[in-house]
């Protein structure tokens, strides 16, 4: 059967891991964010940012890692701008992240015209190659779609178990947490609240940067408006897909990319020339939203997400 | 003879505060407040809501900072707004309103903040060995790998002692330790803190229950508008004292005598709805009837069920003889079902409506508009009225309701709720959070509409004020009621077993 042909090929599953791997840094970043009780919309427009940040540093010269640690920077000045916003002055974190997302989204459009006035189509960077693990890569099936990739899809998967890590096995990570659940809790510890839920927003909207870069220095190797299209806010829906853990989150993010792999690949198909194609790429965020469904009832939400905390107010 | 004699004996003091005064805008809510603590010594801070008390140990606490004075622990200036340096000289604070996450564990609570925030472990076992150690020595049975969440009340204000325990704090501070704590277990944290003035530890109780502090205090310092107004030897002083000195005169609390029942004007037969079940309960024209218990018992749906809010799922209500076709709020108000609710700045009241709007927010519709048309000048000159007859402090019937004090806001309710000449009247917890005074006239005001012939459901927390006025007692626990008893035929600690959950049927 076709399917089944679709779902046994290492192409396809290399496919998945590889559109999943942005979906992974933006959603552990944004997870950073919510466990600290602070809700990030902005990561739709770091994402685009980081996305330009990483690629047009690479285009004027930078090495590919370097690229990284630009778009990284990019992605945490502007979580120190939403941080300062929603943390310190309490502003609602709905209007600071569509804020942000307006305001990221719009700067790097312009530096875009700004830095390339002329051109018609954007120019291309040598973009990172997939990077084969020895000995691993050569296991059937797994090996083509988890080991044959490039270092930044790595680089997602340590960092989304570097947080599970930090979240859930060091005293930092408590104090993230609990400033997320009752931030009186961590302030009795005469620990600051503040500083805690700033320093989760500036490295978690870094984070969501990486991501962005990820599509035009790794997926792809340029730049092109819309090219993140919306994959932010599935980010947002992975987060509560995957109850906020890393883990859960993680494979709610290649669960969706598979979805997405899935329909392009089965609109190539047979049936592809009896079903309009749009059906098919409805698919994942249909079946997201029935995934979410039934995932997120059993899910604990962060107590004080969303709730500001000012101290010496009762 | 004794200052003489104490003054000798006492080492320095573990704690000092001197001279404190703090400001917030125009109010003053602490002047020039001095005394000091020692090893071993429990003193009680007294006074009622809004004396001062909490903003004082805030300061202590380093929440706050004050404008004048010095905090001393062990000799050693604490820098003013740092909960951290008090922490660190060993001052642990047990707040009215817990400050622990309910999605972590008891053992993650207590960790928190106690370790290097770059550690690269939370040494799990080590923070559940030491817990189950201090638990074993202070008497404070509790699971260090429960979800703080699923505990009672009672078991998460001992995981509030024990984060205080565990960072080995000399000085223990309690804010209102019990209010939330049935009669037993308020036995039990007597003990434990008994347990810790042998082991040398020194404890600042904050309370406005007498019989407690007569109980647990050696020395007590009364505070009043923000001043220390006495300062007792507890062996010096009596209750009766120190009631006066709280509120500054004599307290005449009304004399309410037990009243036998008239006719029933609604009972539930096996109601069940929300959390209740299987609930059997009369009330009677000219009586009070009083539900004991603590709070998030069932307290709310049963108010919500005879308010018309929530609706039965099985059993029977009848008013007055009569099953009702059809309980919403609105035909409950139509019945004559007059309502305070639990929560006056929630459900009570809308805060920035004026007092005028507030007033007419359950008539409006029948008693204050023509053909649609709100008739403003009739509801002005009602509510002036009930501002008149109901003593209710104010600038005026234009004034937004939440600028009024929680006294004046609740003798507003009050008086709508009476000036319907109610049937039945549900009164769920009608003067938490206020002072003697309005209690008093609280009270004194629902004892009258108990004469004139109205069922009224009182509800409460605090059983001195059930037993003070109830003409007949139930126990609510876990969403079940106890048979009811005669005002005096139960003492409290069998109303105790009842609210612990003894004494039920089990359920099969």
């Amino acid at each position: 059967m076709e399917l089944l042909d679709i779902l046994l090929s290492a192409s396809f599953w290399a496919a998945a891991i590889r559109i999943a791997s942005p979906l992974i840094f933006a959603t552990i970043g944004e997870l950073i964010c919510e466990r600290a009780g602070v809700l990030n919309l902005g990561i739709e427009g770091i994402m685009v940012a980081g996305a330009f940040a990483g690629w047009i540093s690479v285009w004027a010269g930078l090495p590919l890692w370097g690229g990284v640690a630009v778009a990284l920077i990019v992605g945490m000045a502007f979580g120190l701008l939403h941080s300062v916003l929603s943390v310190p002055f309490g502003l609602s974190q709905h209007v600071v992240g569509v804020g942000i997302t307006l305001l990221a989204t719009s700067v790097t459009f312009y530096t875009y015209r700004v830095v390339l006035p002329e051109v018609s189509s954007p120019p291309k960077i040598e973009a990172f190659q997939p990077f084969e693990i020895p000995l691993f890569s050569d296991i059937p099936l797994l090996g083509p779609a988890l080991f044959s990739q490039t270092p930044l899809t790595y680089a997602a998967f340590v960092m989304a178990g570097l947080t599970a890590f930090v979240l859930f096995r060091t005293p930092l990570g408590l104090a993230v947490r609990a400033a997320g659940e009752n931030p009186s809790a961590v302030a009795a510890q005469g620990l600051s609240v503040t500083a805690i839920r700033m320093g989760a927003v500036i490295v978690g909207s870094g984070l969501m940067a990486v991501g962005g870069a990820f599509l035009t220095m790794s997926a792809f190797d340029s730049f092109f408006f819309d090219m993140v299209g919306g994959r932010g806010w599935i980010c947002i829906a992975l987060v509560v897909f995957g109850a906020w853990r890393p883990g859960k989150a993680l494979l709610g993010a290649i669960l969706f990319a598979a979805f997405d792999a899935l329909q392009i690949r089965v609109q190539q198909a047979s049936l592809g020339t009896v079903i309009p194609y749009q059906i098919f790429l409805m698919m994942p965020y249909v079946l997201s939203i029935l995934a979410l469904v039934l995932m997120s009832r059993s899910a604990q939400v962060p107590a004080a997400l969303m709730v500001p905390f000012n101290k010496g107010t009762r | 003879m004794s200052a003489l004699e104490t003054g000798a004996e006492r080492a320095d003091p573990v704690l000092r505060m001197q001279g404190i005064t703090k400001r917030f805008g125009s109010v003053t809510a602490n002047e020039d407040i001095s005394f000091s603590l020692h090893k071993g010594e429990v003193i009680a801070l007294l006074g009622e809501n809004g004396a001062g008390k909490t903003t004082l140990m805030n300061i202590l606490f380093g929440q706050y900072s004050a404008d004048k004075g010095v905090v001393e622990a062990f000799g050693t200036p604490l820098p003013a707004g740092a909960p951290r340096a008090a922490l660190d000289a060993g001052v642990g604070m047990v707040h009215q309103h817990f400050t622990l996450a309910d999605n972590l564990t008891v053992w993650e609570n207590i960790a928190l903040g106690t370790q290097e925030l770059g550690a690269f472990s939370l040494r799990p076992a080590r923070v559940k060995a030491k817990t189950r150690d201090l638990s074993a020595r202070f008497h404070l049975t509790v699971d260090p790998d429960a979800r703080v969440g699923a505990l009672t009340v009672g078991e998460r204000q001992r995981v509030e002692i024990l984060k205080a325990l565990y960072r080995e704090a000399k000085v223990l501070i309690l804010d209102e330790p019990t209010a939330v704590l049935t009669p037993q277990e308020t036995d039990a944290l007597f003990a434990t803190l008994r347990e810790a003035i042998s082991m040398g530890l020194s404890i600042v109780f904050i309370s406005h229950k007498l019989h407690e502090v007569m109980a647990i205090a050696h020395r007590v310092l009364v505070l009043r508008h923000g001043r220390l107004v006495a300062e007792r030897e507890i062996g010096d002083t009596n209750a009766e004292e120190l009631a006066s000195i709280m509120v500054g005169g004599e307290v005449r609390a009304p004399e309410v005598p037990a009243l036998p029942a008239g006719p029933a004007l609604l009972t539930l037969t096996g109601a069940t709805a929300g959390v209740l079940q299987d609930v059997d309960l009369t009330l009677n024209a000219g009586q009070i009837t009083g539900i004991a218990g603590v709070s998030g018992n069932g307290q709310g749906a049963l108010s919500d069920l005879i308010s018309g809010v929530l609706t039965l799922q099985s059993g029977e209500m009848q008013i007055a003889g009569q099953t009702p076709t059809h309980w919403d709020a609105r035909t409950a108000i139509a019945h004559g079902v007059g309502r305070i609710p639990e929560d006056r700045h929630k459900a009570g009241t809308i805060a920035d409506f004026d007092l005028t709007e507030n007033a007419i927010l359950e008539t409006y519709q029948t008693d204050f508009s023509r053909a649609g048309w709100m008739d403003w000048t009739k509801a002005r000159r009602h509510t002036e009225h009930l501002i008149q007859t109901y003593d209710v402090r104010c600038p005026g019937p234009d004034t937004p309701i939440r600028l009024l004090s929680g006294g004046n806001m609740q003798k507003l309710i009050l008086g709508r709720v009476l000036e319907e000449n109610p049937q039945i009247i549900v009164a769920n917890q009608p003067v938490r959070g206020l002072d003697i005074g309005a209690v008093n006239y609280v009270h004194s005001r629902l004892a009258a509409a108990r004469e004139s012939g109205s069922a009224i459901l009182l509800i409460s927390e605090d059983l001195d004020e059930i037993m003070k006025l109830s003409d007949k007692i139930h126990v609510i626990s876990e969403g079940r009621l106890s048979p009811a008893f005669l005002r005096g035929a139960l003492s409290v600690a069998e109303i105790g077993k009842w609210m612990a959950g003894q004494g039920f049927a089990h359920a099969s």
